[in-house]
């Protein structure tokens, strides 16, 4: 009946698993109890759940990123205490088994649910405000990746209290993920988490390349799209491009697990090089797709705080597209330990470095922008100068392990570790809190406490260098990733340094925690009024902060790359439109909420072999989307009245904000 | 040395990829080096801008100039990418050159005859196979210095990376195939030996003491190991090969003809009987699986 499920599943033994699993409970019981204490179940059924608005499927996304990024640095804390304890006699707190369930979920957790969530619900809440669209192109498409990317993280999190979460580290590698060196349910989990995240990605990725492509405002040709446009379109392609190698190789996988076949076993045919193939055919250009959008963030950011426009533009875009094109023909550089001959490595391995061109252009193109200008050092702009400094140096560490050579002692050690934390720290998390702090007036209404932001910078800018740097000495000690214990006691020191660093970064998460409620505190006199808090240069700061549901009452014409800065040169920012017009949009749906339930629970009795509530919830899935196709009754009017009746509120807001700078002066 | 010092806590000794003992690692950390300084020419103008730049342009500093429409200049342009471009073409020589000449599969020429060594990875450590002398042993690899090690590496279990980090190049073991390692220590010591790739459960633990001694000292170890009790026939490799930790280290006085392949076999019936022969001359393909030469 319960495939199998029993009771044994659940580890009561563990006191650190049912402590976090205690933890977890009650926070969501807390949750649950304050929104039926404010009774604010219908609003949030009517508005947010059931909602096809894509900025705030964009907040639903980012909140979905915050609350995954807490687990995934609870797993870093285990990591970084374990080691920080486990050398020589001490084995520390920590036994292998669920020592390699903290790494496994950590990777997975902060790649499939930090970066993809945070870098899409920047996406949904600024794309379609940059190119002057009302929506994105397929709106309850939108919300079902949302449901679905939440239902997979979902069953990350109940891995924690009913079975295991997989012991094979994040890339899951065959042989040791077949089912014969991992017979639990820990692996299926992370299979299907990583499936049903998948396909929400890929069907993110054709809503974006479609409303980029097909929705832009009249005059925004390609060359004058905003720069993180130009980059959400090239993550894009990477992503309609490799997440279904991704879903093929999980598939194979899932077979040798289900139903005994041999796509990667040991024996009978099976290879299991192929596998690393398939997994980094995805997992490179997947860097790429969780880095470029946080380029284009960088870009914006800096132009905007230094009051120019970005310093070549052309090159920029071309730089993008090399880098889109490039991130495909690298991936066998996770593996030059292989075998595999010098020739074969010595491409993979030039590939690599010709990357390091376009993005070295990059960062002479950020320096370029602030040169002759005027900065303004906001938070946005702290953490761009942060991410500058320290991406140089994980780029230079980048383009040594691309250097076989280099890598055949560097491989697996944990100064790839610190390379790629390099990477994905300062180069995508930054960008996206930097984007974080740069769109919250716009999609909120008001600014977000300085002082409380950059507090929360230099804690992460700090503890990253404490965290970081001792890792990559302790990779050129020879010390391998990975180990729940060592004997080599000269790495100990290191590795508490590096603990400390990790705390520091915890202060920083604090501070950012702080930074919201006080900011929530003052929204008052945090007001964006203006819509254009910082003195924006694209589309998204011509309007009211939080935007209309329908974003533009009249579509925006476009005449350069910095579409508002040009407006407001020549003097036609807010113009009144001579009328308006009624506004059609999207009607909120409850089907995409329906689907990550039912995805959520397939999953589960996947894991666990329930196959007769595996084929229910299939069905279920199958039906919802068949009544939902069937459904002629998806959209409803703003009527020209009420959009009159909404902008002018926007234009008494403008005449408030107008007034109140008048006095002081400029 | 000193620089070394000057830039890490504890010394250079502890940092092992810059305290390599033999010419693989010799040459592994000269790429390192090289690289890193070649990279310099770009990180550090990059440094230098990153403070220049916003220090001078500050907003509060109405003195500097500012320019709100300049956003192109073709000479700064033709810079940026032509720099980094030099650049990368220098490193792509380099590691042309370096790895062809740090290919795993190459034998080391020294003029004198390699030592042939066998390894199996195991849940969770090591068999070294002396095929010539016809002894084994685990979880501890003794050779003499100055003698080019020819390793050939497969797998009883999953994937596992095999690495001496001071004798430089690590390689993966996998089962059903063989892959190719040739070493070689120019000084005696006792060496650090490793897996660089998860195994499971042991995986921390598998770790052996790579010993290199003088000819003599060698010589010596071989006869005592032939005088062990232990030897490896089937029935105790089978045991053997149970998973384990802390495999305490096992010398065997004799090993079944052909142990090496029978276990590549287990998992890949078409496999060879001599499946290094194919692979002595280096830069053809590595890898050859079974499937491949049963064809």
């Amino acid at each position: 009946m319960f495939g199998k499920l029993g009771l044994s599943a659940i580890p009561y033994h563990d006191p650190i698993v049912m402590g976090a699993v205690g933890g977890s409970i009650l926070l969501a019981v807390v949750i649950l109890a304050l929104i039926t204490y404010y009774r604010k179940w219908t609003i949030l059924w009517k508005e947010w759940l059931t909602s096809v608005d894509h900025k705030r499927i964009g907040i639903m996304y980012i909140i979905l990123a915050l609350v995954m990024m807490l687990r995934g640095l609870s797993d870093a804390v285990m990591i970084r205490s374990q080691q920080a304890l486990a050398a020589g006699m001490s084995h520390g707190f920590l036994p292998p088994d669920h020592f390699n369930q903290v790494f496994s979920a950590h990777g997975t957790i902060m790649i499939i649910f930090v970066a993809m969530p945070f870098m899409v619900g920047l996406m949904n809440i600024v794309i379609p405000l940059q190119i002057g669209a009302r929506d994105v192109a397929f709106p309850f498409l939108n919300s079902v990746s949302l449901w679905l990317t939440t239902a997979a993280a979902l069953l990350v999190m109940v891995s924690l209290g009913v079975g295991e979460f997989s012991k094979a580290g994040w890339s899951g590698y065959a042989p040791l993920t077949e089912l014969k060196y991992s017979p639990g349910t820990g692996v299926d989990y992370w299979i299907w988490a990583f499936q049903i995240a998948g396909v929400g990605s890929l069907m993110t990725s054709i809503n974006f390349l479609v409303t980029i492509l097909k929705m832009r405002a009249p005059g925004m040709t390609l060359m004058r799209m905003p720069i993180f446009v130009w980059t959400v379109l090239c993550t894009a392609v990477l992503m309609v491009l490799s997440f279904p190698v991704l879903t093929v190789a999980l598939a194979m996988l899932t077979l040798d697990r289900y139903l005994g076949m041999h796509f990667f076993t040991n024996s009978l045919g099976g290879n299991m090089m192929m596998y690393a193939n398939l997994f980094w055919i995805w997992g490179h250009p997947e860097v790429y797709i969780v880095v470029l959008p946080a380029f284009g963030i960088f870009s914006e950011v800096v132009a905007t705080f230094s009051g120019k426009p970005l310093f070549g533009y052309t090159s920029m875009v071309f730089a993008t597209i090399a880098i889109m094109v490039l991130s495909f023909s690298v991936w066998l550089h996770h593996f030059f330990t292989m075998g595999a001959s010098p020739n074969v490595n010595i491409f993979f391995g030039i590939t690599t470095m010709i990357i390091a061109v376009p993005t070295g252009v990059k960062v002479f193109n950020w320096l370029f922008t602030m040169y002759r200008g005027r900065i303004r050092f906001t938070t946005p702009m702290f953490w761009t100068l942060g991410f500058i400094m320290t991406f140089t140096i994980g780029g230079m560490t980048g383009v040594l392990l691309a250097s076989p050579p280099a890598d055949y002692v560097l491989h697996n050690s944990l100064f790839l570790i610190a390379h790629f934390h390099t990477m994905l720290i300062t180069g995508s998390l930054f960008g996206y809190l930097a984007g974080y702090a740069y769109w919250f007036p716009k999609a909120i209404g008001f600014t977000l406490n300085e002082k409380w932001g950059k507090r929360t910078f230099w804690s992460w800018l700090i503890g990253f260098c404490l965290a970081f740097i001792p890792l990559y000495v302790l990779g050129l000690m020879g010390m391998p990733r990975r180990m729940v214990h060592y004997d080599n006691l000269a790495w100990q020191p290191y590795l508490i340094i590096a603990a400390g660093g990790l705390a520091v970064i915890l202060i920083g998460v604090l501070c950012q925690t702080i930074q919201l409620v006080v900011s929530i505190k003052e929204r008052h006199t945090a007001r964006d009024l203006t819509g254009d808090p910082w003195d924006g240069r694209t589309l998204e700061w011509t309007m009211a902060s939080p935007p209309a549901v329908y974003n533009f009452a009249t579509t925006p014409e476009v005449h350069g790359i910095d579409a508002f800065t040009d407006m407001k040169e020549k003097g036609i920012a807010h113009q009144k439109p001579d009328r308006y017009h009624d506004i059609h949009m999207p009607k909120n749906t409850a089907s995409g909420f329906v689907n990550g339930i039912l995805s959520f629970i397939f999953g589960f009795a996947m894991v666990w072999y329930i196959w007769w509530l595996a084929a229910i919830s299939a069905l279920g899935m199958l039906v919802a989307v068949i009544i939902r196709s069937a459904d002629d009754d998806t959209e409803y009017t703003v009527p020209a009245a009420e959009v009159e009746r909404i902008e002018n509120l926007h234009y008494r807001e403008l005449a408030t904000a107008a007034a109140m700078s008048r006095p002081t002066g400029d | 040395m000193s620089l070394c010092t000057a830039f890490f806590l504890g010394g250079c000794s502890d940092i092992l990829l810059f305290n390599p003992k033999g010419p693989i690692g010799d040459a592994e950390r000269f790429v390192i080096i090289v690289s890193i300084a070649l990279m310099l020419i770009v990180v550090i103008p990059v440094f230098i801008m990153v403070f220049l730049f916003p220090r001078k342009y500050r907003a509060s500093n109405i003195k500097a100039t500012y320019m709100p429409n300049w956003s192109r200049s073709g000479k700064i342009e033709l810079v940026i990418w032509l720099v980094p471009t030099i650049i990368i073409t220098v490193l792509g020589i380099l590691i042309w050159n370096t790895t062809h000449r740090l290919d795993p599969y190459k034998p080391i020429d020294t003029g004198v005859k390699p030592i042939s060594i066998e390894v199996v990875s195991l849940d969770w450590k090591w068999l070294f196979i002396y095929p010539d002398q016809n002894i084994a042993t685990v979880n501890q690899l003794v050779f003499p210095a100055n003698v080019p090690l020819s390793f050939r590496i497969t797998s009883d279990t999953v994937m596992t990376s095999f690495f001496i980090p001071q004798l430089g190049s690590q390689i993966y073991a996998m089962a059903g195939m063989q892959t190719r390692l040739h070493l070689l220590a120019d000084e005696p010591g006792v060496y650090a030996g490793q897996n660089q790739q998860l195994s499971g459960r042991g995986y921390a633990d598998m770790n052996f003491k790579a010993i290199a001694a003088s000819r003599e000292e060698y010589e010596a170890w071989v006869q005592k190991v032939k005088q062990s009790a232990d030897k490896l026939d089937l029935a105790r490799y089978e045991k053997l090969q149970k998973p384990s930790s802390d495999y305490p280290v096992s010398h065997f006085s004799s090993v079944k003809p052909d142990l090496f392949v029978y276990i590549m076999r287990k998992y890949n019936e078409t496999m060879d009987m001599n499946p290094g022969a194919m692979n002595e001359e280096s830069g053809t393909m590595h890898i050859k699986t079974g499937a491949l030469e049963g064809s």
